[in-house]
């Protein structure tokens, strides 16, 4: 039978791959995006899951902010990544350093 | 049927997870994460929690991976050479995600040891109402201000989002309503008398 651990599991695997994913494509600024939103899909795998194991909504409640945040996090880094490419031609990490002092 | 469910969900996630980040094509990367947050929510509605998976359904595909999907096809960028780091980074990003790995399964582990799960999971809703419905009971009353809060974020992410990346182009001309409506007959139209029919008018 699936058991709470069966998705934690899931949800630590997602993480690890959204990690992995972070250090793999250090230079490509929307991978790491990607990234982060799949480490946030691996947290809301676990709020949900709790959710249903404790019989208590709050997990539920919980998961649909971190949406929100996702999704607001999304369009700024998305706007900023534009905005940059406009002005270099170029998205790698690396040279962002201009507010270096 | 539902650990056979689980398992296909389950394993099309982390499938398309790894190829999310493994992609040589960043559209194709952006497909994979699509694939991924569908079948994540197949794994809430096995869960029982309908409304977060159509909210992935609804926010993340047909949002934020949309969103997505234009900035990568807008810019035009040489993702070959971004990924030329590649090899000398997997296996300092492997190690540290293994690691990670590792000490997540063995937290899981330990706090699952005495007693462990062997209940099965239930539907995410207690009683008998409605998965909606009781999230929104939560979600207007106890919630109300967090909730309030989460739509005040939204809004900031939008007005940063549209100020962030709009410009003013000087190639192109746009409609300038305020002249059109300030423009009045008398400095558009000329009435001219006194000319015979046939001859066309000096202008």
């Amino acid at each position: 039978m699936i058991g709470l651990s069966h998705y934690l599991a899931v949800g630590a695997i997602l993480f690890a791959l959204g990690v992995f994913g972070i250090i793999l494509n250090r230079k490509n600024v929307i991978i790491i995006l990607m990234a982060i939103e799949l480490i946030l899909l691996a947290v809301n795998i676990n709020l949900v899951a709790f959710s249903a194991f404790l019989h208590d909504m709050v997990g539920q409640v919980f998961a649909m902010f971190v949406l929100t945040v996702a999704a607001g996090e999304a369009a700024i880094g998305l706007a900023i990544l534009v905005i940059y490419f406009r002005g270099r031609g170029s998205i790698a990490v690396d040279d962002i350093n201009q507010m270096k002092g | 049927m539902q650990a056979f469910a689980f398992y296909l969900f389950a394993t099309i996630v982390i499938v398309s997870g790894a190829l999310t980040i493994g992609s040589r094509n960043p559209v194709h990367s952006v497909l994979w994460l699509i694939m991924a947050f569908f079948n994540a929510a197949g794994l809430m509605l096995i869960l029982g929690a309908e409304v977060i998976a159509m909210l992935l359904v609804i926010v993340y595909v047909g949002a934020v991976a949309v969103l997505f999907l234009f900035v990568v096809m807008m810019l035009d960028v040489d993702f070959a050479e971004l990924r030329a780091g590649i090899a000398k980074y997997w296996p300092l990003g492997s190690i540290l995600a293994l690691a990670l790995l590792a000490e997540i399964c063995f937290a899981l582990f330990l706090s699952l040891q005495p007693g462990g799960v062997t209940g099965r999971i239930d539907t995410a809703t207690p009683g008998q109402v409605p998965n909606i419905e009781a999230l929104g009971a939560l979600l207007y009353t106890r919630y109300l201000y967090i909730f309030e809060a989460a739509g005040l974020v939204l809004l900031v992410a939008m007005v940063g989002a549209i100020v962030l990346s709009h410009r003013t182009r000087r190639d192109v001309r746009p409609q300038k309503i305020g002249e059109q409506v300030r423009r009045r007959p008398e400095d558009a139209v000329r009435i001219v008398k006194g000319q015979p029919v046939g001859e066309g008018v000096e202008l």
